[in-house]
């Protein structure tokens, strides 16, 4: 098989690193080979949380350049931070809630319109799905189901390859039993809504 | 409980590498198991903590690396098998006695893990371990997945017991923190107790002793180098070409991914087991190939092994490598990497896939101290202190741990750091060497790893230095693990509790006082009266990390955290607050006012006492 990367972008907090543990469970479920790779530490202090993956049969989870085929981005301006490892082959589901960094208001940085960046996203990739991921988790009945309304929408993108059984089987391993209840209408609104932006 | 003990044999578990060693280790007769916590090897311990007791061993946080060490050594010498662990730095600290166990030899299996950290994602270098094996004369063998730190432990066990040396095992950041796919065996614990038996032959280490010894030491190496040759960990990769490519740990994966995906000819040859280097496992593979590329992060170790192998035997080979800048010489590599190297060697052009560009500049977003973080208190009443004393230039040596990060904007202290601990031995420094005031930061891990010495130092070099103590009851940094001045140890068991006031009392420090940095004013009056203090002052700035704070708050729902809110009507838009005491849960609104993130804000009310206009309010 080809190997399917999923490139996942976002700050220190979101949940990118259970996001993906989630997707490699689910990978394991299935029974197709998964690799990983994810930075803890400094970066995790607010700093950009990047984490990679390869499903399929390869060796190493890092990416190639122009080698993405998802990128699932938790904060606008972070779905532009490894470009390089993107393509116009590339399909993005981007969160367009900001997460402004400390540096902006020490003005040793600047925070465009958030939509700057999703705009400058869809016109280098092949698809980007837009949602508020924050609104919608709040109305799934929980804000920390955001990174499931992230995973949600990204199964319904086209050539993901893993389906909904999988995926749900992985969360109810994964995330604390009381709070699986908004989780699920999270995965399922943010499916539905990726599904509706994807026709 | 834990998958990590509980799941059975020939499961597969999806584990990060610093996981599935934990795995392999309670499936080998692991008794003893120590480190002190750093990236990129600390979910070791986190893992080890949640299973230690109910695997029935042992398992600390020791206070540094060097005890970590010197306590696995003793529980091998004992006849129990043990694991240590370390970030590549910890390494320097351990090193001492880790120089010394090749001579006196162990008794059980002893596994020494160094977690080395190419490109510098959390540490202050990228030194490459394998050179300790070298100079501690103990085998290396290096993982290149999950899977196979797991499966490392046993076979690292063995050449333990057999050599009687400890083992060494290199990992990198890329393959501690990889998670995969990991089939495990059945879990096998060792016994609890062994017993040291005495040895005067060997253990005391005095000269006499280590001069026999070293003689021993080299013809086991030699007797090594023979199993490394014979060892199935050191494999050819064969898809039939005259480019040879030999490689280890992460560098191998980027090498056959790029072999795979563009069908290349080229053999690839995995070194595993590399030190003592397999002579004749390479030679044969040198045979066999016109050209060769030696691909490893991060000094050309193998490089010259191969290049010393080329000249014993009087071979002819083209060597591509780092030392002729085909491969970077710093920072970790990358599949990109390998594929230009690998193109390179082969001399072909291989198809580029197009990456995106986007000339939009993004905005900078380094790691920040978390909303409601205590040493943002403690370094902002610091800095008030010796501004309001009218103190010009002086000196902030800060050390290793969250508050490293005061030597970014807009605190821009943190002058001086070396490694942990060397705050307070730089402090005695430029006490000596200049006329400038000096006060140094430490965290309380890092004053139990490593300050101590330099206080005493402080103290009967009679400098004029101030001490910042900052206590925020864990090792944060890390991940937020136990240290000896918390209640609790690393089987999550009632330790007993070491006051850092008492020990700088009773080295004889004259000015002791503690301070809880939520209150500014309170701190800034006693950072102003060490300041003027006549000799070694100490301030413990006291105030529990809020990564303590969120766990009892889950526990205890109905203690609801206060959040603060501004008031718009009192904001003048000084930017105090955001330019000088810069939290996250700030940001400037559209209206041009300051604003609060509720869903950061911690509540910890600084930011009240900060505003010179009393804008900041709780939210009701
Ligand atoms: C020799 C060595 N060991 C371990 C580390 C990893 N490390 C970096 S910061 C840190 C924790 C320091 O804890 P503390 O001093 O209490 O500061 P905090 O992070 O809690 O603010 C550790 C263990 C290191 N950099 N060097
Ligand atoms: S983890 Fe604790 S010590 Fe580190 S920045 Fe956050 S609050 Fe401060």
């Amino acid at each position: 098989m080809k190997n399917y990367c999923v490139y996942i972008a976002g700050v220190g907090g979101q949940g990118v690193v259970r996001t993906s543990v989630i997707i490699g469970l689910a990978c394991v479920k299935k029974g197709v080979g998964i690799v990983m790779s994810e930075i803890h530490g400094m970066a995790q202090r607010g700093g950009s949380v990047p984490a990679e993956m390869k499903i399929g049969d390869a060796y190493s989870p890092i990416i190639e350049q122009g080698g993405t085929d998802l990128l699932i981005s938790f904060e606008p301006a972070e779905s532009l931070r490894a470009m390089n490892k993107l393509s116009k082959d590339t399909v993005a589901v981007v969160n367009t809630r900001p997460i402004v960094p400390v540096t902006v208001a020490l003005g040793t940085s600047m925070y465009l319109d958030p939509q700057a960046y999703i705009d400058e996203l869809k016109t280098k990739l092949k698809k980007v799905v837009v949602l508020d991921a924050e609104s919608i988790a709040l109305e799934a009945g929980n804000v920390l189901s955001l990174n499931m309304v992230m995973l949600g929408a990204a199964a319904a993108t086209p050539g993901f390859p893993l389906e909904k059984e999988f995926l749900v089987a992985a969360m109810k391993d994964n995330l604390p039993a009381r709070a699986m209840d908004a989780n699920l209408r999270a995965f399922d609104m943010g499916f539905q809504q990726a599904t509706k932006d994807l026709q | 409980m834990s998958d990590i003990l509980t799941a059975e044999s020939g499961s597969k578990l999806y584990l990060l590498g610093n996981e599935a060693v934990v795995r392999g280790a309670l499936e080998n007769g692991i008794s003893v198991a120590a480190t002190y916590p750093g990236t990129p090897s600390s979910e070791i311990g986190d893992t080890f903590m949640d299973v230690a007791k109910d695997a029935g061993m042992y398992f600390e946080f020791s206070a540094n690396e060097k005890v970590a060490l010197e306590v696995a050594a003793a529980a091998a010498a004992s006849g129990l098998r043990s694991f240590v662990w370390m970030k590549h730095v910890g390494l320097n600290v351990a090193s001492d006695s880790f120089m010394s166990i090749a001579y006196t030899k162990i008794r059980a299996g002893m596994v020494v893990l160094t977690a080395d950290d190419p490109s510098c994602w959390s540490s202050q270098n990228e030194q490459d371990n394998r050179w300790y094996a070298r100079l501690g004369n103990t085998p290396v063998l290096e993982p290149s997945s999950p899977q196979e730190m797991h499966d490392l432990m046993k076979y690292a066990y063995e050449i333990s017991e057999k050599s009687e040396l400890p083992v060494l095992m290199r990992t990198t950041t890329r393959i501690s923190h990889m998670r995969g796919v990991v089939t495990v065996g059945p879990v096998n614990v060792g016994k609890r107790k062994g017993e040291f038996e005495k040895d005067a032959t060997r253990f005391p280490i005095l000269p006499a002793i280590a001069y026999v010894a070293h003689k021993r030491i080299i013809a086991t190496l030699a007797e090594l180098a023979k199993d490394a040759d014979a060892s199935p960990w050191n494999k050819v990769y064969k898809r039939g070409g005259k480019l040879g490519i030999i490689t280890s740990g992460p560098t191998f994966n980027y090498a056959m991914d790029v072999v795979d995906e563009y069908d290349l000819k080229a053999d690839v040859l995995k070194l595993t087991y590399t030190y003592p280097f397999p002579e004749q496992t390479v030679l044969n593979f040198l045979k066999d190939h016109e050209t060769i590329l030696v691909a490893e992060e991060v000094d050309p170790i193998m490089e010259k092994e191969v290049l010393a192998i080329l000249g014993k035997y009087g071979l002819q080979r083209k060597i591509y490598g780092k030392l002729d800048g085909t491969m970077p010489m710093p920072y970790e590599f990358s599949p990109d990497i390998l594929k230009a190297g690998i193109s390179k060697a082969l001399g072909v052009t291989l198809p580029e896939k197009a990456a995106a560009t986007s000339g939009l500049t993004l905005p900078a977003r380094p790691p920040v101290w978390c909303a409601g973080c205590p040493h943002r208190a403690t370094f902002y009443a610091a800095k008030k202190a010796v501004e309001h004393l009218g103190i010009k230039n002086a000196v902030f040596p800060a050390d290793i741990g969250c508050y490293s990060l005061s030597a970014a904007a807009p605190y821009r202290m943190g002058d001086y750091c070396l490694s942990m601990g060397s705050s307070v031995g730089l402090a005695n420094g430029i006490d000596a060497a200049t006329d400038q005031k000096v006060m140094a930061f430490i965290g309380d891990s890092t004053f139990f790893h490593s300050g101590m010495p330099a206080v005493v130092n402080a103290v009967h070099g009679d400098h004029k230095i101030v001490i910042v103590v900052l206590d925020n009851r864990i090792t944060a940094m890390t991940g937020g693990q136990p240290n000896p001045g918390m209640p609790m140890n690393g089987m999550g068991e009632v330790a007993p509790e070491i006051s850092i006031e008492q020990i700088v009392k009773a080295m004889g420090v004259g000015f002791v006082k503690t301070v809880d940095p939520a209150n500014l004013a309170a701190t800034q009056a006693v950072m102003e009266e060490a300041l003027q203090f006549d000799g070694v002052a100490a301030v413990i700035s006291k105030h529990p990390c809020v990564m303590i704070k969120t766990e009892e708050k889950s526990e205890k729902s109905t203690r609801q955290k206060l959040i603060f809110t501004v008031d718009k009507e009192k904001c003048d838009e000084c930017m105090v607050c955001v330019t000088q005491f810069s939290c996250p849960a700030m940001f400037i609104d559209k209206d041009g006012k300051v604003a609060i993130d509720a869903e950061q804000c911690n509540g910890c009310a600084v930011c009240v006492q900060v505003c010179p206009q009393k804008a900041f309010r709780v939210r009701r």
